[in-house]
C-alpha cells in the first residue's frame, strides 16, 4: 500500500492557505516515521485544535511501525499489517502529508523549510523526528549493486527481491537488526553468513553465555555465524561477489546487508546552525536551542544520551507534546530494557549486567530446554538482568530494578520468577500481573504502561480490539496479546467482550477477512490459503477446513475442485451418521409430494436392507434409517431407479421445501403454494451454502406450512406472495422478518435466489440466516435485495451461474463407482482360518 | 509360518488425510489414518468418548477430530486432546515398499 500524498505545486508562494483553518499556528514535522507521528498522535490526543500539521516524509508511504520490518521480511506480515497510520488517519485530522518528498533545507531566520522538490513552507513551530540513517562503514565495494542496508521498507523490498534469485547473503553486523535481517533471509532461501566485529552477538544486549546460547541456536538452523570477523572490502566488479575479511577469508555474496548501527540523522539540523553533539541537543521538554525548534526520537541527544531504541521515544513523545501544549511535564532520562525475539528466540535485558565490584549473580540454566536466566544484584537491589529462552519474568524483574525495590526477602526465589518469588510456589499468571506496577511496560513495541492499559479499560475499552485501538498495546507484534487479556479479566471480571473471533486457532484472521482475501488475491485452494494467510498449523483442522473448502467453492464455482477430506462425514457419505456409525438416508421429495412408486421402492429399501426405522422428518420427507456405510450405493441406486435423488438431509445446502396443499385444494388456499414449493425447490436444491437452509411456503396466511420459522418462507395472499427471511425453529425461535412483498411467482423465485447468494457470499460458515440478519441486520438484506434491483439481478445470476455445477445427484454419482473406497473396507480378516493355518 | 505383520493392502488406496476401515472377524474394526505428511497409524475405530467411527472424522496434522462429537484424537497415542479424557487403542503399523502392514496381534487380539 506504497501511498503518496505531493499534490501541491512545488512552486506555489510559501505558507499559501491550504488547511481549513489557516489562521492556526502551522506545526511542521520533518519525518514521517514512528517519532513524529506518535508526537503528532499525543498532541492531537491533548488538544486537537490547536495547531495546523503538516508533516514531511522522505519515503513515499504513510507512517508505518519500523520494528516491524523484520516480520515482514521474514513473511510473517505484510506492509499493510505494519501500517500504524494509514491515509485516513491523516485525512481525520485535517493533517497535510508530503510524503516521498524530504525536506532539504531549514532557514530558520525565516521560517520556512524547503523539500527537495523546492516546496516551500512557512512554520511556527518545527519539529525535526529525522531518526537516524544506518551507518556504512568505510570499506572499498560498500557502493557496489547489491550491497544495502535494513532501514526501511525499500531495503526490504530490495532483499525480497534478491532471496527470489536465491544464492548466499552475508549480513554484516550481528546486533539485533543484522540478525532479524539474516533470519528473514535465511527463511526465503538464502544461505546466510552473520558477520561480527565483537566476540559475541548482541554484546549491548546479551552476556557471553547468552550469546553463545544464541549463536548455537541459529548455527542450528543453518546460518554460519563469525564473530571477531572484521570486514575488509567487498569485492565485485560492478555488482557484490563476495566479502573478504582482514585474515584473507572471502565469503561468496550474491547480497551484503549493512546493519552495523545507527547514527543519529543530524545533517539538516546542523547546517540549520541548530547545536548538535552526537545528536540534535535537546533539553527536558525535546527544545532544541532554537525555541521554535523541537526535535524528538531516535536523531536526539538528551543530558548527553542518545537513545535507538522505541521505549524512551514514546517517553520524548509525552514530555514533547506536554511543553506543546503549554503543560511541560519534561523528559527524565529513560532506563531501558531489550525485550526481543531475535529470530524467533525469546531475548530479555535490562540495566547493567556487567557486572563489576559489588555485584552478584544469580543465575539459571536449563540446558535441555534452552534457558539462560541471570539476575545482577547491588546491594539487595536488581540492577540488571539477562534471560534467553525464557522471557516471561522480564517485565517483573525490570519493575524491580526501576523501583529499586529491596529484594532481600525474596532472595532465594528471586530466579525462579515472580510466581514463585511473591506467590508461595503458586504459579498463578493473574496473581503476577496484578502485582505488577503501573508503570510496569506492558507493550514495548508502542510503549505502553500497565496503567495505560488499566486507564483505557476503565475508560471503555472493554475488548482487546477496543485496548488495541485505544491505547495501542499489543496492536503491533502482538507479543504481549496474553498480558492484555490478563488485565481486561482482572479489571473487568466477566464484563470482558470477545472481540471479532478468529476462524480457529490455526489463524489470526476471522471468516469475513478470509473470504475477502480469498477473493481479493484469487487464492484457488486450500493449501494456497493456509500458505498466504500464514496458518499455523501444517493442514488446519476440522473448523477451519469445511469452512475454506465452502467459501473456495462460493468463490470459484464450476473451477474449484471440492476437497473430499475437509467435508464432514455426512457431506462425504451423503447420508447422515448415527450414533451407533451407521447411517440415514432421506430422498427427494419436491415439495413434500410424493407417489406410489416412490413409496414403494422406499419400502422395498427398508425390507431388503432391514431398516430397523423409517420416520416421516418435520420436513416432509421419509428418512431411513440403520443403513451401513458399505450399503449405501445399493440403497441409493434402488431409490435412483424409481426417479428419486438425493434430499440433501445432511448438508450444509437446500434441505426441504415444505408446502401446504395450496389453492388446489384447500378452501382457503389464495395461491398453488404446492407447485411454488416444487419449482423452488427444483431450482434450488444441490447449492452449498454456510449451513442448512430450509424452505416452505404457505397458501394462506394461516401458514399451515410455518414459512415464518424458515430461512426463507414464502406466505401466499390473495394480491401475490410474501417474502419472509431469517427465521429459525431450532434452540433459538425465531420468527422471520418479512423481506418484502412481490406479485408473481417469478419475482418470489428471483428474489429468492438473490436472497441465498447474498446470504451465500456473506455469511460466514455455519451461520443460519436467523443469526446472520441480526448481525448485519434486515435493512442491509433490504437494501441489497429489494431496493437495489440491478444488484438484486446480480446476485440472482450469480447464483443461477453456480447452480449449473451443482445439481448433479451425488447419490448417481456414486451409484456409478465415484469414491467407492469411502464405502468399502480396506481389508478383512478371519482370526479362525489363520490359527487353523498356523 | 506366517509373520507378525498383515498386510492389508497398498498405501495409495489410503487417501492422503483419510482414514480406511480393516474388520475382523468377531473383533473390533481398525481404522488406518494416512496424514498429510504420508504417515501411517491405527487406531481401533471407536472413539472413546461415545464409540463414534474415527475413520469417517476429518484428519488434520497427526489428529482426527471424531465425526460424532468432534473430539480431537491423537493418532499416535489415542489419547483424547485438550479437556477430554480417554484414549482409543493403537494399533502397531508400518509401510514396507508401498504396502500397508498391521500388527497381527493387536490386530486379531479382540476376536481372539
Amino acid at each position: 500500500m506504497d501511498f503518496l500524498v505531493s499534490t501541491s505545486d512545488p512552486d506555489s508562494t510559501p505558507d499559501a492557505p491550504s488547511g481549513p483553518e489557516p489562521d492556526l499556528p502551522h506545526l511542521v514535522v520533518i519525518g514521517n516515521g514512528m517519532a513524529g507521528c506518535r508526537a503528532v498522535e499525543e498532541l492531537i490526543a491533548r488538544d486537537a485544535g490547536r495547531y495546523r500539521v503538516t508533516i514531511f516524509g522522505a519515503e513515499p508511504r504513510v507512517n508505518y511501525n519500523r520494528i516491524m520490518l523484520s516480520p515482514v521480511l521474514a513473511g510473517e506480515k505484510t506492509f499493510d499489517d505494519i501500517v500504524i497510520n494509514d491515509a485516513a488517519w491523516y485525512a481525520d485530522n485535517g493533517i497535510e502529508l508530503v510524503a516521498g518528498d524530504p525536506v532539504a533545507a531549514i532557514d530558520r531566520a525565516a521560517k520556512i523549510v524547503t523539500s527537495r522538490s523546492g516546496r516551500s513552507v512557512r512554520y511556527d513551530k518545527l519539529l525535526i523526528a529525522t531518526g537516524s540513517d544506518p551507518f556504512i562503514i568505510p570499506v572499498p565495494g560498500k557502493d557496489l549493486s547489491g550491497v544495502i542496508s535494513f532501514r526501511d521498507m525499500d531495503d526490504v523490498d530490495h532483499m525480497l527481491a534478491a532471496a527470489d534469485r536465491g544464492g548466499s547473503a552475508v549480513v554484516i553486523g550481528g546486533g539485533l537488526l543484522g540478525l532479524e535481517a539474516a533470519h528473514g533471509l535465511s527463511l526465503r532461501g538464502m544461505k546466510v553468513t552473520v558477520l561480527h566485529l565483537m566476540p559475541i552477538l548482541m554484546e549491548r544486549q546479551l552476556d557471553e553465555a547468552a550469546a553463545w546460547l544464541l549463536k548455537s541456536a541459529l548455527e542450528a538452523r543453518g546460518q554460519t555465524v563469525l564473530t571477531g570477523a572484521d570486514t575488509a572490502e567487498i569485492l565485485g566488479d560492478g555488482k557484490v561477489e563476495a566479502v573478504r575479511l582482514k585474515d584473507g577469508r572471502e565469503i561468496p555474496a550474491d547480497l551484503v546487508v549493512m546493519a552495523v548501527g545507527i547514527r543519529p540523522s543530524v545533517a539538516l539540523a546542523r547546517d540549520a546552525g541548530l547545536a548538535v553533539g552526537r545528536g540534535i541537543q535537546v533539553d527536558d521538554h525535546m527544545v532544541t536551542s532554537d525555541p521554535d525548534v523541537l526535535a524528538v526520537g531516535e536523531c536526539v541527544e538528551h543530558d548527553g544520551q542518545v537513545y535507538g531504541l522505541v521505549a524512551p521515544l514514546w517517553d520524548m513523545c509525552r514530555a514533547l507534546a506536554d511543553g506543546l501544549v503549554e503543560r511541560p511535564s519534561g523528559y527524565r532520562a529513560s532506563v531501558t530494557s531489550t525485550k526481543l525475539k531475535v529470530a524467533g528466540l525469546d531475548v530479555f535485558s535490562a540495566g547493567d549486567f556487567a557486572g563489576g565490584e559489588g555485584c552478584e549473580d544469580i543465575v539459571l540454566r536449563d540446558a535441555s530446554r534452552g534457558v539462560y536466566k541471570r539476575v545482577v544484584l547491588k546491594e539487595d537491589r536488581i540492577v540488571g538482568a539477562v534471560l534467553y529462552g525464557d522471557t516471561a519474568d522480564g517485565s517483573w524483574y525490570f519493575d524491580l530494578m526501576r523501583r529499586g525495590e529491596d529484594i532481600s526477602a525474596t532472595r532465594d526465589l528471586l530466579i525462579f520468577g515472580q510466581a514463585f518469588a511473591s506467590g508461595g510456589g503458586q504459579a498463578d499468571p493473574k496473581a503476577a500481573v496484578a502485582a505488577l506496577s503501573d508503570g510496569a511496560e506492558i507493550c514495548g513495541c508502542n510503549g505502553v504502561s500497565k496503567g495505560q492499559v488499566v486507564s483505557c479499560i476503565a475508560k471503555g475499552a472493554h475488548s482487546l480490539d477496543a485496548v488495541r485501538s485505544g491505547c495501542k498495546a499489543s496492536a503491533s507484534c502482538g507479543s504481549c496479546t496474553r498480558l492484555v487479556e490478563t488485565l481486561l479479566a482482572l479489571t473487568l471480571g466477566d464484563e470482558v467482550e470477545a472481540g471479532p473471533k478468529t476462524m480457529c486457532n490455526c489463524t489470526s484472521f476471522g471468516h469475513d477477512d478470509v473470504r475477502r482475501e480469498i477473493v481479493a488475491q484469487g487464492m484457488r485452494s486450500i493449501p494456497e490459503v493456509m500458505h498466504r494467510l500464514h496458518w499455523s498449523t501444517p493442514d488446519g483442522c476440522s473448523s477451519c477446513r469445511p469452512a475454506l473448502n465452502y467459501y473456495l467453492l462460493c468463490a470459484w464455482p464450476g473451477e474449484y475442485q471440492d476437497d473430499q477430506q475437509s467435508r464432514f462425514v455426512n457431506e462425504r457419505l451423503h447420508a447422515n451418521i448415527q450414533k451407533d456409525g451407521t447411517y440415514s438416508v432421506v430422498p427427494r421429495m419436491w415439495g413434500g409430494i410424493t407417489t406410489p412408486r416412490e413409496l414403494r421402492a422406499i419400502a422395498d429399501v427398508v425390507e431388503k436392507y432391514d431398516a430397523p426405522m423409517v420416520k416421516v422428518t418435520g420436513g416432509q420427507r421419509l428418512d431411513i434409517f440403520g443403513i451401513r456405510k458399505e450399503d449405501l450405493p445399493a440403497v441409493w441406486a434402488d431409490l435412483n431407479a424409481a426417479g428419486m435423488v438425493s434430499g440433501h438431509a445432511y448438508g450444509k445446502a437446500l434441505r426441504t421445501v415444505k408446502t401446504c396443499v395450496g389453492s388446489e385444494w384447500c378452501r382457503f388456499g389464495t395461491q398453488d403454494s404446492t407447485g411454488l414449493g416444487v419449482k423452488l425447490e427444483r431450482g434450488f436444491w444441490g447449492s452449498w451454502m454456510p449451513h442448512k437452509f430450509k424452505m416452505a411456503v404457505s397458501g394462506c396466511p394461516r401458514n399451515c406450512a410455518e414459512a415464518t420459522i424458515k430461512d426463507f418462507g414464502v406466505v401466499c395472499v390473495d394480491s401475490g406472495y410474501e417474502l419472509h427471511v431469517g427465521g429459525n425453529g431450532g434452540i433459538h425461535v425465531r420468527a422471520t422478518d418479512l423481506l418484502t412483498k412481490v406479485a408473481s411467482e417469478e419475482e418470489a423465485i428471483h428474489f429468492g435466489a438473490a436472497f441465498v447468494q447474498l446470504y451465500r457470499e456473506e455469511a460466514r460458515y455455519l451461520e443460519r440466516t436467523a443469526p446472520w440478519i441480526e448481525r448485519v441486520g434486515l435493512q442491509h438484506i433490504k437494501d441489497r435485495v429489494v431496493e437495489d434491483a440491478a444488484g438484486r439481478d446480480a446476485l440472482a445470476a450469480r447464483f443461477w451461474y453456480s447452480q449449473q455445477f451443482s445439481q448433479d445427484d451425488p447419490w448417481a454419482e456414486r451409484v456409478s463407482g465415484a469414491a467407492r473406497e469411502q464405502h468399502a473396507h480396506m481389508a478383512h480378516f478371519q482370526p479362525l482360518a489363520l490359527e487353523v493355518a498356523q | 509360518m506366517i509373520g507378525d505383520w498383515l498386510d492389508i493392502g497398498w498405501l495409495d488406496q489410503i487417501p492422503v488425510r483419510g482414514s480406511r476401515t480393516v474388520t475382523v472377524s468377531g473383533g473390533e474394526q481398525v481404522a488406518v489414518f494416512r496424514t498429510a505428511d504420508n504417515r501411517v497409524f491405527a487406531l481401533a475405530n471407536r472413539c472413546p468418548h461415545k464409540g463414534g467411527p474415527l475413520s469417517q472424522g476429518i484428519v488434520h496434522g497427526h489428529s482426527v477430530a471424531c465425526p460424532l462429537h468432534n473430539w480431537r484424537i491423537a493418532l499416535a497415542t489415542g489419547e483424547a486432546q485438550g479437556e477430554d479424557k480417554g484414549c482409543a487403542p493403537t494399533i502397531p503399523v508400518k509401510v514396507d515398499a508401498g504396502r500397508v502392514l498391521l500388527c497381527r496381534t493387536s490386530t486379531l487380539k479382540a476376536a481372539a
